[in-house]
């Protein structure tokens, strides 16, 4: 094990325990979200968001991060959204966080886990096939929000910030 | 029906998911990475068919773009594993439970029926995940993060898909 692998090992123990303390990595409250029942996983979500988006466009600023991301593709992201929406449904757990829930003894997310590694590999069989078929339409290249809108990034991160907790504020009214 | 019975202990979404807000600037400060975890699933698949059948695995373009061998993230989403263990054996909240009970409600308690879905959806899941070039992790956290239009578009689409597939299966169901 290198040292890389052992930071990657320590990361996913902080992120993990921070997930089962909030509840969030079960299919009861994943389902519930999709339902409209209970939207602590999008408070979750949303909140490590707007935290690490001031953060990492902070230290961008200072040259002390470097941003990666994926391009926009269209086709890749709308159908493979879709599609991984759809599973997602059914399964009611996520590629990152089913570890988590096996963690805390959920153990039908081991079908889960079997199940994302004979997706891979179909994924890896037919990529040929979607290479030359699905893939690349659409592409559009690495755009932010801000380029897109043509505006500074901050005014993009304020209001956006501002968006979420307003979401937050309305959750609560709700009992959501 | 109700959701939130009998959760003591558990922490407000917003601090937790605030604090993993933290450590994720914390990581991409220390070493760079930004949180992913579809990809590992590749390299984990690749490892399990080069000990079966290691000419297939070489053939296959995919393989050579995502080695297939251990790295940062695979550590990561194992880390999750351990992470959540942790918490949960140390807050008694530990639950060894096979079938969930929304979907016991609905589906009943039988563990093989929910055994074969959850295995379905696992398969579609990824593949969508891998098409859309991320999951909730790479695409909903990492990318939203960086205000990468990607990001944004896939997770709405996570979310459309998901809305329509919980519509599909739950519909007249107990709310």
């Amino acid at each position: 094990m290198n040292a890389e692998m052992i930071y990657g090992l320590i990361t996913g123990m902080f992120f993990g325990f921070l997930l089962q303390k909030a509840r969030v990595v079960r299919y009861d409250k994943q389902i519930a979200a999709l339902r409209f029942q209970d939207m602590t996983i999008i408070k979750f979500m949303m909140s490590a968001i707007i935290v690490g988006m001031v953060g990492i466009h902070f230290f961008e600023m200072f040259g002390l991060v470097s941003l990666l991301f994926k391009p926009v593709v269209l086709s890749e992201n709308i159908g493979g959204g879709i599609l991984f929406g759809l599973g997602w449904g059914l399964l009611g757990y996520c590629p990152g966080t089913q570890g988590g829930a096996l963690g805390e003894g959920r153990w039908d997310s081991l079908w889960g886990i079997l199940g994302m590694i004979v997706g891979a590999g179909l994924y890896a069989e037919t990529y040929p096939f979607l290479v030359e078929n699905v893939l690349g339409w659409e592409n559009l290249g690495y755009l932010t929000l801000p380029q897109l809108i043509g505006v500074n990034r901050w005014l993009v991160i304020i209001v956006f910030v501002t968006g979420i907790l307003a979401m937050f504020r309305w959750f609560e009214k709700k009992g959501l | 029906m109700e959701l939130n019975r009998k959760d003591e202990g558990a922490w407000s979404p917003y601090v937790a998911g605030g604090l993993s807000g933290l450590v994720i600037i914390v990581s991409v400060l220390w070493t760079g990475k930004f949180f992913g975890a579809s990809t590992s699933f590749v390299r984990s698949v690749g490892m399990l068919g080069k000990s079966f059948d290691p000419e297939r695995v070489a053939q296959l373009e995919y393989f050579i773009r995502y080695l297939p061998k251990f790295d940062w993230q695979l550590l990561f989403v194992v880390g999750i594993f351990v992470g959540s263990l942790l918490a949960a054996l140390t807050s008694d909240s530990f639950k060894w439970q096979g079938v969930p009970d929304m979907w016991a409600e609905r589906f009943g308690t039988n563990p093989a029926l929910r055994g074969i879905v959850a295995f379905i959806g696992g398969i579609v899941a990824m593949y969508g995940a891998r098409l859309a070039g991320g999951c909730p992790s790479g695409h909903g956290l990492s990318g939203i993060i960086q205000l990468a239009a990607s990001g944004l578009i896939a997770m709405v689409f996570f979310f459309v898909g998901g809305i329509i597939m919980t519509r599909l299966i739950y519909h007249g169901g107990n709310r």
